[in-house]
């Protein structure tokens, strides 16, 4: 498991982690269905991937330390987003 | 293209602005740090505004609840005078305020939410800034303007993107301030206008009025079959009552 320990998601307004690389597909198939779900304007089905995925990353990663200063690879929303606020910035990054 | 990738396009944009600036690279590292310092500030300034709008609204809530009890007690009143109509009005209005107890209750939970995570956040970016620091003087003393340049990237792009993320966190934090101002507005401006009774202004509501009346009628009523009491059974009566106040 230590071996596998890989890439770093930064969770907006939370703070780093280290998780391992297998994580991260999971973590890619939750991003599809969020967009597609931000598409739909479904939000509560938004809220519930958004919050599950979150809790995945703290269940499954390590808290890097505070002294520590690392880019990360992956960076994540933070967990009380609005459904405006994602709306918004899917808008801008449109344009 | 997906919501991380968006999310990172959202943190770049934020740090290209720190480091694209300047010529020299080793000054990239002092007005990095300066952009740090000035940010501890704004967190701990964001901090204290998160703080204050939650006191506005505990304190709006607190006038809401001496007006729930204020109408609960019209509501007993007019049921007492026999008025349904004025009970219902003072319930529907209860019922108003109580959804707006709630709907303040929501919100407070959620700003302390948001004041405990910019706390957190600001006792991280304290201690990188701190590293940042000692790295930052070291790299100036070490290394020409040319190999500084990898050293700077390393560490100024990490650290930027801590303040990008503080930076977002704050900025999220100003808007639902002013969402509350707004909010915390509206209330008032709905007791002003008297659709919610305002308790400070001390002046009488309607039910108030109506209720008022109905104590002044009753009380001429009483008076009145007092007096034709009095009047009807002659004397007896009234001296009776004498003596007992007396007593």
């Amino acid at each position: 498991m230590k071996g596998a320990i890989k890439v770093i998601i930064r969770i907006m307004g939370e703070g780093q982690y280290h998780v391992p690389e297998a994580l991260c597909d999971q973590l890619k198939e939750v991003d599809n269905r969020i967009v597609v779900l931000v598409e739909k304007g479904n939000e509560k089905e938004f809220r519930e991937e958004l919050l599950k995925l979150i809790s995945e990353i703290r269940k499954k990663g390590k808290v890097v330390e505070e002294k520590e200063i690392l880019v990360s690879d992956i960076i994540v929303p933070p967990e009380n987003m609005s459904f405006k606020e994602v709306k918004d910035i899917f808008k801008e990054s449109e344009i | 293209m997906g919501l991380f990738k968006r999310m990172e396009n959202v943190i770049e944009s934020k740090i290209n602005k720190v480091l694209n600036r300047m010529e020299d690279p080793r000054e990239t590292l002092d007005y990095s740090y300066e952009k740090q310092l000035e940010l501890l500030q704004n967190v701990k300034r964001g901090v204290a505004e998160v703080t204050s709008s939650k006191k506005r609204l505990q304190l709006q809530r607190a006038k809401l609840m001496l007006s729930i009890e204020k109408l609960e007690g019209q509501a007993k009143d007019s049921i007492v005078a026999n008025r349904e109509d004025l009970a219902r009005l003072a319930l529907e209005r209860k019922d108003a305020l109580v959804q707006q107890v709630d709907g303040i209750d929501r919100e407070v939970a959620e700003l302390e939410k948001q004041e405990e995570k910019l706390i957190t956040s600001e006792k991280r970016l304290s201690t990188k800034v701190e590293i940042f620091r000692t790295r930052k003087e070291s790299i100036k003393a070490e290394y020409s303007a040319a190999e500084a340049q990898v050293k700077i990237n390393e560490s100024v792009t990490g650290i930027s993107e801590e303040m990008a993320d503080v930076g977002l966190a704050l900025d999220r934090a100003e808007n639902k301030k002013e969402e509350m101002k707004a909010r915390a507005e509206a209330i008032d401006e709905l007791m002003e206008a008297g659709t919610l009774e305002d308790l400070t202004g001390g002046s009488k509501d309607d039910i108030d009025r109506e209720l008022s009346k109905i104590t002044k009628r009753s009380n001429v009523e009483s008076e009145l079959s007092m007096l034709k009491t009095e009047v009807g059974k002659g004397q007896t009566k009234t001296v009776e009552k004498r003596k007992d106040t007396e007593e």
